[in-house]
């Protein structure tokens, strides 16, 4: 170990450093606060000076933690720590899997099993599912889509349109609006597959944001921002549920679905599909000369990514019984982006605890509305400065040769 | 034709706007390779800070339209550079050496961060501003349809021109420049050749959010109308802009905002308004699949 460097004068000017840009950036925006409407501007040093003292403050602490090597105490025993709650878990690992899918099928008959909690956790397990989708497309095919709420949104109203206008059964609708939202990610990925990845991104949230003005605007067929309402439930073999036997139903569906969706995304993996997704991610020029075509594996990451956010789509309109565009901003892409960045990009149980995290967080934190998606953005920078390789980051190979050590 | 005439003396106008905001991006992507996503919000906090400034000369009975041009100008510059250089300090330089999607990730959760940062300390009503700079020329008139030239259009595309060549002057004559622009031939190199590459990047950064803050200005002046939300979409539009002009050229991030600028008023004009923001992007679909590299940009050559 290298020896500890105490230097407190560095300290002090590296605050002092930091104060003074913190200064500069409070003054205009939190110093002075501008009407609404027609009136005069409010003066607000105390804001400014709580500002620069709390940057001060932090901006000291960690100069003295990167002085003392506080990095080095944690970091070593967290490693090692996770290293050995992994290994003891292990060989139980399959064991954990079916203890937790008993836990959540139980979840409903157990004495917490609220309305308040069975509601959390259909929206967990929702978000579940789209990341489980987005990581088909950003994860295994490495292409960034940075307008994937497009297709759940396709996936919703295929299902509020059909249900609404010609009546049709959840359960019908259910394939339909994987299909459509299917159709729309090949009709947006035939044209813009050929390009690199920033320009992907980019062209991808602008995917997301024509979807959402079109829905907006195609008043005939969306009733424009007014949104469908009164999308019915689903049934099942002509029982209708209400009340609490609703709730219940719904969340057994979206287990379902999610289950269905991670067995389908482990699975698929391993197939010659899954194999070749990820290879062209990792190089796309020696999969041309391997004689692979680019075109058709990154439309299939994109088809199959989008079907699964059709599903969910569909199942989002009948759990709110009420959507409209307002449900589909680029917001709702972002998070589900750091869902799977977050759960490192590729990970299945990351992706899990990633979407636990980023629904429930925010609800614990509903009396600060304002503040919520503040600490949210803060959160994912933060997390990506200093984990960038994502909050669960261990991967399995998809492939070992034999029984080999990788 | 006095119509279009009109249309595109708007349009103009508008491209001004976009164009100083897409030099930010292309200049970012140049050098760094990374897309700033947080630039749109530069934007709107430079606007943001044009107002509050305004409001200040106003209650300090300033009432010289040039002088208080000038300082509000300054100060947005000043300030919202400060949020451009700090934004990268924080977010993007210790993300340098990571893998390629980190760095836009902390570009997304930055931009969130920005905008509600301004909706916290704000509000989030809209905030407006009387008209500062009125008056303009009758330049045509056609079947009783006048064609004005503002003066505040007059305006904001002279200062656009020279604020763009004072920055063609910094980037092409100055030794900060030729650091810049040797850090975005080859940054390695140049950093064996004893470039300060980190501060190149600052200086990158730094003036892209002062350009971007000159853009927030003249939207301020433009439309009298801001709101935190604002600098998504400026945002999206103005990076569609450099890519359409090619990333990394800095003439064309100026033609690419003209382009749009113009698509949007034309559209706007003549075609369902409600769906001129998806002409912006079908416009940079085509674009893209057609001419990957945009008008002026150099091809890229792949390397194994």
């Amino acid at each position: 170990m290298d020896a500890i460097a105490v230097r407190p004068l560095l300290w002090i000017k590296e605050a002092a450093l930091a104060a003074a840009v913190a200064f500069v950036l409070a003054l205009p925006l939190a110093g002075f606060r501008l009407p609404d409407g027609v009136g005069s501007l409010t003066f607000r040093p105390q804001w400014v000076i709580v500002a620069v003292i709390a940057v001060a403050l932090g901006r000291l602490a960690l100069a003295m933690a990167r002085d003392f090597g506080v990095a080095r105490w944690i970091a070593a025993p967290a490693a090692s720590g996770m290293e050995a709650v992994r290994s003891a878990f292990s060989p139980y690992r399959t064991w954990l899997i079916v203890g937790s899918i008993v836990f959540m099928v139980a979840l409903p008959m157990l004495p917490f099993g609220t309305r308040r909690v069975l509601d959390l956790a259909t929206l967990v397990l929702i978000y579940v599912m789209l990341g489980a989708g987005l990581n088909v497309v950003v994860g295994l095919a490495g292409l960034l889509d940075l307008g994937y709420v497009a297709f759940y949104a396709v996936g919703a109203y295929t299902y509020g349109i059909l249900a609404t206008q010609f009546g049709l059964s959840f359960w019908v609708c259910l394939p339909l609006a994987g299909l459509f939202a299917a159709l729309a990610g090949i009709a947006l990925g035939f044209p813009v597959l050929r390009l690199r990845g920033d320009y992907l991104a980019i062209v991808t949230l602008g995917f997301g944001e024509m979807v959402r003005i079109v829905l907006i605007n195609w008043h005939s067929l969306t009733n424009g921002s007014n949104g469908i309402a009164r999308i019915p439930t689903p049934g099942f073999f002509g029982m209708q549920f209400s009340g609490v036997s609703r709730l219940t139903f719904l969340y057994f569906i979206i287990f379902g679905m999610a289950m269905f969706t991670m067995m389908f995304a482990a699975r698929i993996r391993v197939t010659a599909l899954g194999r070749a997704w990820e290879a062209l991610r990792e190089d796309e020029i020696a999969c041309r000369s391997l004689g692979l075509n680019p075109t058709t594996i990154k439309l299939s990451a994109f088809a199959v990514g989008a079907t699964l956010a059709g599903f969910a789509g569909a199942f989002f309109a009948a759990r709110q019984g009420f959507i409209s565009p307002a449900s589909f901003t680029f917001m709702e892409s972002a998070i589900i982006l750091a869902i799977v960045v977050l759960g490192g990009m590729g990970s299945q149980t990351g992706i899990v605890f990633a979407a636990a995290v980023l629904v429930l967080l925010p609800e614990l934190f509903r009396d600060f509305t304002e503040l919520r998606l503040l600490l949210f953005g803060a959160a994912m920078v933060l997390i990506m400065v200093s984990r960038p390789q994502g909050l669960v980051a261990h991967r399995e190979p998809s492939l070992r040769l034999g029984k080999g050590k990788p | 034709m006095a119509y279009f005439l009109q249309q595109l003396i708007n349009g103009i106008t508008l491209g001004a706007i976009y164009g100083l905001i897409a030099i930010g991006y292309t200049m970012v992507y140049g050098i760094v390779g990374m897309i700033n996503f947080a630039h749109g919000e530069i934007y709107m906090i430079g606007a943001f800070i044009a107002l509050i400034a305004f409001g200040l000369l106003a209650q300090l009975g300033v009432a010289s339209v040039a002088l208080s041009l000038v300082v509000v100008l300054v100060v947005s510059m000043i300030f919202t550079s400060a949020y451009g250089w700090t934004v990268e300090r924080v977010a993007y330089r210790p993300l340098r050496r990571s893998f390629r999607l980190a760095p836009l990730i902390s570009a997304i959760g930055m931009s969130i961060f920005l905008q509600n940062l301004v909706q916290v300390l704000q509000g989030a009503r809209v905030k407006t501003l009387p008209p500062v700079i009125t008056g303009g020329f009758r330049i045509y008139e056609e079947n009783g349809f006048t064609v004005t030239l503002s003066t505040l259009q007059i305006v904001i595309v002279v200062a656009t021109l020279a604020l763009m060549a004072a920055f063609a002057l910094l980037i092409g004559r100055t030794a900060l420049g030729r650091a810049q622009r040797a850090c975005e031939q080859d940054r390695l190199m140049a950093e064996l050749l004893g470039v300060n590459t980190d501060r190149a990047i600052s200086l990158t950064f730094v003036i892209g959010a002062a350009l971007a803050a000159v853009a927030g200005v003249m939207v301020v002046l433009y439309y009298g109308v801001v709101d935190f939300f604002i600098g998504f979409l400026a945002g999206i539009k103005a990076f569609t802009a450099a890519v359409l002009g090619g990333i990394g050229s800095l003439p064309g991030a100026m033609l690419g905002g003209l382009i749009i600028g113009l698509t949007e008023s034309l559209w706007a004009a003549y075609l369902p308004a409600a769906y001129k923001d998806v002409a912006a992007f079908a416009l940079l679909i085509i674009i893209l699949i057609f001419r990957p590299t945009g008008l002026l940009g150099r091809p890229e050559v792949e390397k194994v």
